[in-house]
């Protein structure tokens, strides 16, 4: 493997064939060499997760990352299952649960609103970043550097407006960044979203 | 007796080494009974006279091929077509005959000549262009899709055609002709219902024919096949429906129509009938054959003496018919918005003059409208333009595709994004359900059941179903499964359901199969046959119902489904196992010692998945959401 880091994409999306924005930005990572992308909803589409599948998987990446569409400010219902299943006990936490140590932890969002919304004196009166911190404090609880969201906002108006291309490359240039190990994760301590900190975060390449 | 059987001999034997070569070279099977015709003809002069009196024999071919076109018209896909079918095959028949038959008059043919040279050009070869869309791939490509619209007009156009020619006939040539039967007509009488009655008389007449045709066709049939197959002998459906086509075509010489008219009709009428795929299987071959003929004929009939002495006029009429019709096919191309590389496809594949020019032409002869001279002369133009039809489409490929492929991947890959159908073999209980589920969904389904009664009853529920055994190839064939996307066994015959996976394993490696089994032992078989999905026929019926019983004992409705899921994939993961014990051990023991021994194992992982969650291998119910232990927060606090 001549890559420094192993990449694992979680995808959720339980409408796939009505998504506009995730699934081309799912189809795009599959592109990237070092790079395994899972779609959970296809692999479990009856939520049945196989807990020693997932965690043999995770043992075997640096790089965990979520991608979903933001639901409910939260993530889809698979994605908590997910947590609620293989971050066991053991494993994840607690007595000798240290596998998921030194791991570096991002999500790629989408969500509806506009960036305005999400802050707070916008309609959300929270940041992404803000509604995230669930996820946020399970990295730390679990000794995974964690990376603020890469999120598209707007994004049901993203294709029309084509916003969505520039998207896709920021993506694939992190996503190369995260593999290479090129990613500066402390100039990215105090952004809100992976977006806002591009340009620090990255090296020139 | 003896010479009947040294020229079928000689006939089968041009037309079994031609027709494979003409395919392989990409000629097409059209050009190879020509090609055979040409050899054991004017080549070699191993046939001779003859020719014509088998002719008139092979043109029941045509009654027939007039039959299966009038199968494949299914109203309703007629009537989604409508708008290509009559405007652009419309235009497409009537401006190329018209413009053709005004230059004929410029060379000085009579008006009655000459619009029927306009009708035999205006048509194109449906067997040489469809085959070779095939072949290609290039079948759902929208110039694919058009030239389709335009050959199903013309071979519609035909039967109109067909009809107007006799009044056609030429005064000397009809006198002529008199003459030479005279002597014919003393021991050679046609049997017929209208000569010497009134006018009126004959007008009913006709009338009730045709009516008979429909009418008898749309509820008479359907018994009548019932009957004969539910006697279960293959040959007695081949029987009736030989019975049927010939029967119609009898009818209607006697009452003076054409046959190819009346079996045409006979064919829509039964288009939505649940027998068409097995009839059309049974005619098929007959059809092939006799059209086969027909072609060795036109074939043995080309006078080379004339190619010799006239070959610039002939070279120069072919050219000048291809041109002009590429010309007209390519203004259409305009009207109707084909665009692209489907443009220059409409245009090149239409171009050549097809196998019903031929028709039509022996048919004029015999029907004194034109002189033999000059027939002999088209028939070599319509020959030569056929021959020329796979260059045509090389430049295709070769010259143009290329061009349009750099610049429009995208746009022509979105065209080809067409859900092929899923044939189902077996409607039974089973077949049933997994049909209403694709068709909810919009998928296309061919269904075929070999119970007349079965099918019978679904129809009544507007289940569309077919009667026929789906183990038959050439049904199977005729039922589309070169086109199929997916192949759905739900037979409930054990040993057939093996036997259909084998064959379409070897017959369509691509095809994925996805097979109902009767037990466990059945689905190894099914599985070992080629089938890529395998399910028992009761399995989820009785693990649904198992886990009804959990519940009913009072386990938590979560807990009873996560149970479900347990045994399922406890088992799933040893199925690997089992089937390779199954297939390793010999054929009279099949569940021999050590596959026992797997089963009893897997009883007890089972037991201990749904039980002990520290010891599940596959993710058991009771491990997933166990809470951490008492009081771990303690090792949770900083340091």
């Amino acid at each position: 493997m001549p890559y420094s880091k192993k990449v694992l994409i979680l995808f959720a999306h339980p409408s796939h064939h009505r998504s506009e924005v995730n699934v081309p930005l799912f189809e795009a990572s599959q592109q990237i060499e070092g790079v395994n992308c899972v779609d959970l909803y296809a692999s479990y589409p009856n939520m049945r997760i196989d807990i020693d599948q997932e965690q043999s998987q995770l043992n075997e990446h640096d790089v965990i990352i979520f991608q979903f569409p933001l639901y409910w400010y939260s993530t889809p219902a698979i994605l908590k299952e997910w947590q609620d299943l293989v971050l066991e006990h053991g494993y994840a936490y607690g007595g000798g649960g240290d596998a998921l140590h030194g791991k570096t932890f991002l999500c790629a969002i989408s969500a509806g609103g506009a960036k305005t919304a999400y802050q707070t004196e916008g309609y959300n009166h929270f940041t992404v970043r803000e509604l995230l911190r669930p996820l946020e404090q399970t990295a730390h609880l679990t000794g995974m550097n964690y990376l603020p969201p890469f999120t598209l906002f707007s994004a049901r108006t993203a294709v029309e407006e084509n916003r969505l291309q520039h998207h896709i490359e920021d993506w694939l240039r992190i996503l190369k960044a995260l593999r290479d190990d090129k990613i500066d994760i402390s100039a990215t301590s105090n952004a809100i979203t992976l977006n806002d900190a591009l340009r620090d975060c990255l090296s020139n390449d | 007796m003896t010479s009947y059987f040294v020229q079928a001999c000689i006939y089968l034997c041009a037309a079994v080494i031609a027709v494979p070569l003409a395919r392989r070279l990409g000629l097409g099977s059209v050009l190879g009974y020509l090609i055979a015709g040409v050899i054991i003809g004017p080549v070699t002069g191993l046939v001779g006279k003859e020719t014509t009196s088998i002719q008139h024999f092979a043109e029941f071919g045509v009654v027939m091929m007039l039959f299966l076109v009038g199968l494949e018209l299914e109203p309703k896909m007629l009537w989604n077509m409508r708008n290509k079918l009559l405007g652009l095959g419309g235009l497409q028949v009537g401006v190329t005959a018209a413009l053709i038959a005004v230059l004929a008059l410029l060379f000085g043919q009579q008006w009655s000549i000459a619009l029927t040279i306009g009708l035999i050009f205006s048509l194109s070869s449906t067997a040489i262009v469809l085959q070779t869309f095939n072949e290609k791939g290039l079948n759902k490509t929208e110039g694919a899709r058009s030239a389709f619209s335009v050959l199903l007009f013309q071979d519609i156009a035909v039967i109109p055609m067909l009809a107007l020619i006799p009044l056609l006939a030429l005064p000397e040539l009809l006198e002529l002709s008199h003459h030479a039967a005279g002597h014919a007509d003393e021991h050679h009488q046609d049997i017929s219902l209208v000569t010497g009655t009134p006018g009126w008389a004959h007008a009913l007449i006709v009338i009730t024919a045709v009516a008979g045709v429909v009418v008898g066709g749309h509820f008479l049939s359907r018994p009548l096949f019932r009957f004969v197959a539910n006697s279960g002998l293959r040959e007695m459906f081949t029987a009736a429906s030989l019975m049927l086509v010939i029967g119609i075509a009898a009818l209607m010489s006697v009452v003076g129509l054409s046959p190819a008219l009346g079996t045409f009709l006979a064919g829509v009428v039964l288009a939505n009938s649940e027998f068409r795929h097995e009839l059309e299987s049974n005619i098929e071959p007959f059809k092939g054959l006799l059209l086969g003929l027909f072609f060795i004929t036109v074939g043995a009939g080309i006078n080379f003496d004339l190619l010799g002495t006239q070959a610039l006029l002939i070279a120069g009429l072919t050219i000048g018919v291809i041109s002009l019709k590429a010309l007209i096919l390519y203004s259409l191309t305009f009207i109707f918005k084909i665009v692209k590389s489907n443009q220059w496809l409409f245009t090149l594949s239409l171009a050549q003059a097809g196998e019903f020019g031929f028709v039509l032409l022996s048919y004029s002869v015999q029907n004194n409208v034109i002189p033999q001279d000059l027939a002999q002369l088209l028939s070599l133009v319509v020959a030569i333009s056929m021959f020329l039809t796979p260059g045509l489409f090389i430049v295709f490929e070769k010259i143009i595709l290329p061009r349009y492929q750099a610049s429009s991947n995208s746009q022509e890959a979105d065209n080809i994004d067409e859900q092929g159908t899923v044939i189902i073999a077996g409607i039974g209980r089973f077949g049933q359900i997994v049909n209403r589920l694709l068709v909810a969904n919009g998928v296309k389904t061919v269904v075929l059941d070999h119970e007349a009664n079965q099918v019978e009853l679904l129809r009544r529920i507007k289940i569309k179903s077919y009667f026929g055994d789906a183990t038959r190839p050439d049904l199977l064939h005729t039922a589309g499964i070169d086109e199929a996307a997916l192949f759905v066994i739900a037979l409930d015959d054990k040993e057939r359901a093996v036997e259909l996976t084998e064959h379409i394993k070897h017959s369509h490696p691509q095809l994925r199969i996805l097979a109902r089994a009767y037990d466990r032992g059945h689905g190894y078989r099914l599985r070992h046959a080629g089938a890529h999905y395998v399910v028992s026929e009761t399995y989820y019926s009785a693990l649904e119902l198992g886990g009804e019983a959990l519940n009913a004992l009072g386990l938590h409705p979560f807990r009873a489904s996560q149970q479900k899921g347990t045994f399922l994939e406890t088992e799933k993961a040893h199925l690997e196992e089992l089937y390779q014990t199954w297939s390793q051990a010999t054929d009279d023991d099949k569940f021999n010692e050590s596959y026992r021994e797997i089963f009893m194992r897997l009883e007890k992982l089972l037991e201990s998945a749904m039980n002990d969650h520290r010891n599940a291998s596959a993710a058991g119910s009771e491990r997933g959401w166990t809470p951490p232990p008492k009081g771990y927060t303690d090792d949770l606090a900083p340091d």
